[in-house]
């Protein structure tokens, strides 16, 4: 039996419809929730819902120590878990009390002994086929991949809870706030990112400009955050945030391979820079070779010449 | 305050990432190397804290003895000392590299232990919990705000609808990601004490995890070459032209 860890994230379901592509039967597990309904329309006839009052208020080590019970009470031939920062780090912990190895983001897999696996490397920079040999076999599975629905419907999901005994309860959440509803980078369907290229703090004005008559946000490499132009949290990347807008407009960013890797996802993307050799120039969907500071203002003016008319 | 922060030395690679003939191993001969920036900002927190509350920082790396370079760099950030465990040129899995942490901590008690929260290479997503929990310390990873207070660590972290802040008491760990703060460069006589600073050598041979790498391969990237719309300004009419074509000029 394959243990499938899911969270509330459509996501999720990709990643269950993966695990069904492994040929076994799949039973799921959440740390509360799950519609059975439609679990069961998926073909899953057991849902182990994890429940404890206090786990939504302990750090993860919690809900890491409440899975390996799970595991352990189980013993499933391998755990596949989705890749959310929160259940990957439930599953680290998992791990290490378990004493078992966890191969993480992977995006190919193939049960045996050992499992063979590919897993993605530096945020898609590279691929890493890979050994694993353990029972049960630990992973997560890397956001979007999905397989052909392994199971047909089931005429009723049945849930057993399962009633963990915590013991690391001593770190708790003391307070959460909510983002609320702005627009942000993960959500933005247009990103008009900036790097080295656009030369200052105030050479955004024409990024923030036209993001905004795009209806998008502005973005950055990671050159602009070190220099201090603009804060972390807008920068795109391995190491900031991974995006996958309709246009990606990237002004003067020449796309080292960290940078490429957050935004290759993009539906479009439209490179600006004056280095008509600059690698994410080559790899754009569109490119104009220019001064990020002549081009844009021009595209300005080209968009309110024509909504005038 | 006794702080220690494990950093990694990975490969810093430009727009292609080269690999060996065998395919094992990102070929490192043309490219620098550097500390995974996750990790950085955990030096730069760690020589923040010791700066407010007192206590040393010292930093550690698993790792070849060209590793040293990474710990010089974190020492003239302001980091007091450096270990290196030296295990070789191998890269190795995670179960390897926290027991390889573990071993090199020994006895030594720590308040506050910094990790990234991933590598910037390998991105296993678990050394710093596996090594959290064999040290017998509470952790929490994505942390990008750290406040020491009364005995305990504020950890802050960004969660999909928000922001969570955790209470753990010292000691803790913390696997923090970039954003956490601005790194600082080195200042010069930063550079010229850690020329001069001992770095502590601890030989170790690792036994190898439940996880073991074959060999890696570039994605695939059949992208065509893009489509030249022009030079400078005169390119704006075609750039509007499919702005207007993919739908976002509204």
């Amino acid at each position: 039996m394959i243990l499938a860890v899911l969270d509330d994230s459509p996501a999720a379901l990709d990643m269950l419809a993966f695990a069904q592509s492994l040929g076994q039967q799949v039973d799921v597990a959440t740390f509360g929730g799950g519609d059975v309904d439609d679990l069961a329309k998926r073909g899953v006839r057991t849902l182990h819902r994890i429940t404890h009052d206090e786990l939504a208020d302990c750090a993860p080590a919690a809900s890491g120590d409440a899975l390996a019970q799970l595991i352990e009470h189980l013993r499933p031939d391998g755990v596949l878990a989705v890749s959310s920062d929160a259940v990957t780090e439930a599953m680290a912990h998992a791990a290490a009390i378990a004493g078992l190895p966890l191969a993480t983001n992977c995006v190919e897999v193939t049960t045996g002994e050992p499992w063979l696996l590919t897993r993605v490397r530096g945020g898609g920079m590279l691929l890493e086929e890979a050994e694993l040999t353990a029972t049960p076999a630990l992973l997560t599975i890397a956001q979007g991949v999905s397989g052909d629905i392994g199971a047909g419907p089931v005429e009723s999901c049945e849930v057993r809870e399962f009633f963990p005994e915590l013991t690391t309860t001593q770190a708790r959440v003391v307070e959460r706030a909510s983002r609320g509803a702005g627009m942000t980078l993960a959500t933005a369907p247009v990103i008009v990112s900036g790097g080295r290229g656009v030369g200052s703090a105030d050479g955004y004005r024409v990024l923030e400009e036209l993001a905004e008559r795009l209806g998008g946000v502005v973005g950055c490499s990671r050159v602009a955050t070190n220099n201090g132009w603009r804060p972390h949290s807008d920068q795109v990347g391995l190491t900031g945030t991974k995006v996958t807008p309709d246009l990606y407009l990237a002004c003067g960013i020449s796309g080292a391979t960290q940078h490429w890797v957050g935004c290759m996802d993009s539906k479009v993307i439209m490179a600006v820079n004056t280095d008509p050799e600059a690698p994410l120039v080559r790899r754009a969907t569109y490119a104009v070779i220019g001064d990020v500071h002549e081009v844009l203002p021009a595209v300005l003016a080209e968009i309110n010449a024509r909504s005038k008319t | 305050m006794e702080v220690l922060v494990c950093v990694k030395r990975v490969p810093a690679p430009g727009a292609k990432v080269p690999l060996t003939d065998d395919a094992t191993d990102i070929d490192t001969r043309y490219l620098g190397h550097t500390i995974g920036p996750h990790e950085e900002c955990g030096v730069e927190e760690a020589v923040r804290i010791v700066k407010a509350h007192g206590g040393s920082a010292t930093v550690l790396a698993v790792g070849p003895p060209e590793a040293d370079e990474q710990l010089r760099y974190a020492i003239a950030m302001g980091a007091d000392r450096g270990v290196l465990v030296d295990v070789g040129a191998a890269e190795l899995d995670p179960e390897a590299t926290a027991a390889a942490i573990v071993h090199a901590v020994g006895d030594t008690s720590y308040d506050l232990v910094l990790f990234g929260t991933e590598s910037a290479d390998a991105s296993h997503y678990q050394v710093g919990i596996r090594v959290a929990r064999a040290l017998g310390l509470p952790i929490v990873g994505g942390i990008k705000g750290i406040d020491i207070d009364d005995g305990a660590a504020r950890l802050r972290r960004e969660v999909a609808d928000g922001v969570e802040v955790y209470r753990l008491p010292l000691p803790a760990a913390a696997a923090v990601k970039e954003g956490l703060n601005l790194p600082r460069y080195p200042s010069m006589p930063g550079r010229l004490k850690a020329k001069k600073a001992r770095i502590d050598v601890v030989p170790y041979t690792p036994e190898p995890g439940g996880l073991r790498k074959v060999r890696l391969r570039q994605p695939n990237d059949d992208r065509e070459e893009a489509i030249v719309l022009g030079h400078g300004a005169d390119a704006a009419p075609r750039v509007v032209d499919v702005l207007e074509q993919i739908g976002v000029i509204t």
